[in-house]
């Protein structure tokens, strides 16, 4: 408990830790985040499934609203980053797109109030998902040898450089690259939270103190909280296109 | 204020909590300054080049947002970092 100016600000703990609801104290324990990642994934199916049932000339709502989100998957970041041999990546990146974003929502929704993703085990799974996506089809489409050489050894730098070259791209491609991906969408989203909870003390605090006094605090909050709309919505396209840029370094090993 | 009279009256836990709060500023802003920068350069620099060629903004964008990514991902190492630090 941190006491600035007799104000008691939680510890970080008690705004991102949350106690067992199912199973408690085994390792199989179930708390609100978990359940809420559940329905995330529910979300995400529930709308991919409506919007892909039956596929008609003119879209209705559901159909209208994927089609223009698979185009914008399609155009705004496969050919942007891959090109057009990166196409087949359509349905993986887009599901880390609306999950990812599903999952940071949860932040700004009243009374839940959790981005999934303000945890570190969810970010930690989906950047190792992409770290073992981008080394097999690396493999798969340059051998094993070529897929090295393309990495460690880039090619238009001369050769005593190589001694420099090699171990930081050896480092930076093979740890440096997951551990950024996790850390990037967890960091932002548990930065976000602590915002949203450091204001919200501090409106209450205000209110008990002096009704009119919240005022400022408070309408910080509500921008701070339209603020967060941005980041749900950039932390999964930068977690997206990351991921694409990274598989498509694997397939073109050339840039 | 802080003199030796004082620092001596203190607890020892005390001290080192404080310490610890201190080390986490400077973990903090040691991180955040250099990216700070450098984001401001990223941004700047893409918004020149889409007065100039306004045709290109699309791609710019693209690589505008993954050059902060990039920037951004030490800030949050300082950032991750400093809540790892414990007195």
């Amino acid at each position: 408990m941190t006491t600035l100016l007799a104000l008691d600000f939680p510890p970080v703990s008690h705004v991102t830790e949350w106690p067992d609801i199912f199973f408690e104290g085994s390792p199989l324990a179930i708390n609100k985040v978990v359940i809420l990642m559940w329905v995330s994934v529910a979300i995400a199916f529930v709308f991919m499934w409506a919007a892909g049932r039956n596929f008609q000339m003119v879209p209705g709502r559901f159909q209208g609203v994927g089609e223009s989100f698979i185009d914008f998957i399609r155009n705004g970041i496969i050919m942007q980053t891959i090109g057009k041999d990166g196409l087949g990546y359509t349905p993986f990146l887009g599901t880390l797109f609306v999950f990812i974003m599903i999952c940071n929502a949860w932040g700004i929704i009243p009374a839940l109030q959790m981005p999934v993703t303000a945890r570190i085990a969810l970010p930690a799974l989906l950047s190792i998902m992409v770290w073992v996506i981008f080394n097999v089809v690396g493999v798969i489409k340059n051998g094993l040898f070529g897929y090295l050489k393309s990495v460690l050894f880039p090619p238009g730098v001369p050769w005593p450089l190589y001694i420099l070259v090699t171990p930081i791209e050896f480092v930076s491609v093979f740890f440096v690259r997951p551990l950024s991906l996790a850390v990037r969408l967890f960091a932002n989203m548990l930065a976000g939270h602590l915002l949203l909870v450091s204001f919200a003390v501090l409106t209450t605090a205000m209110f008990e103190f002096f009704p009119l006094a919240a005022i400022l605090p408070g309408a910080v909050l509500i921008a701070m909280t339209l603020f967060e709309v941005l980041v749900i919505f950039l932390q999964a396209y930068i977690f997206t296109i990351l991921a694409a840029v990274y598989i498509g370094g694997a397939i073109h090993p050339e840039h | 204020m802080l003199d030796l009279v004082t620092l001596a009256a203190t607890e020892a836990g005390e001290l080192e909590a404080g310490l610890t709060a201190i080390g986490r500023g400077i973990v903090y802003v040691g991180a955040a300054a250099g990216p700070g920068v450098g984001i401001g350069i990223v941004v700047g620099n893409a918004i020149q080049a889409m007065a100039r060629q306004p045709e290109s903004a699309g791609m710019v964008r693209t690589t505008m947002f993954l050059g902060i990514a990039f920037t951004e991902a030490l800030a949050l190492f300082g950032f991750v970092l400093a809540f790892i630090i414990s007195g």
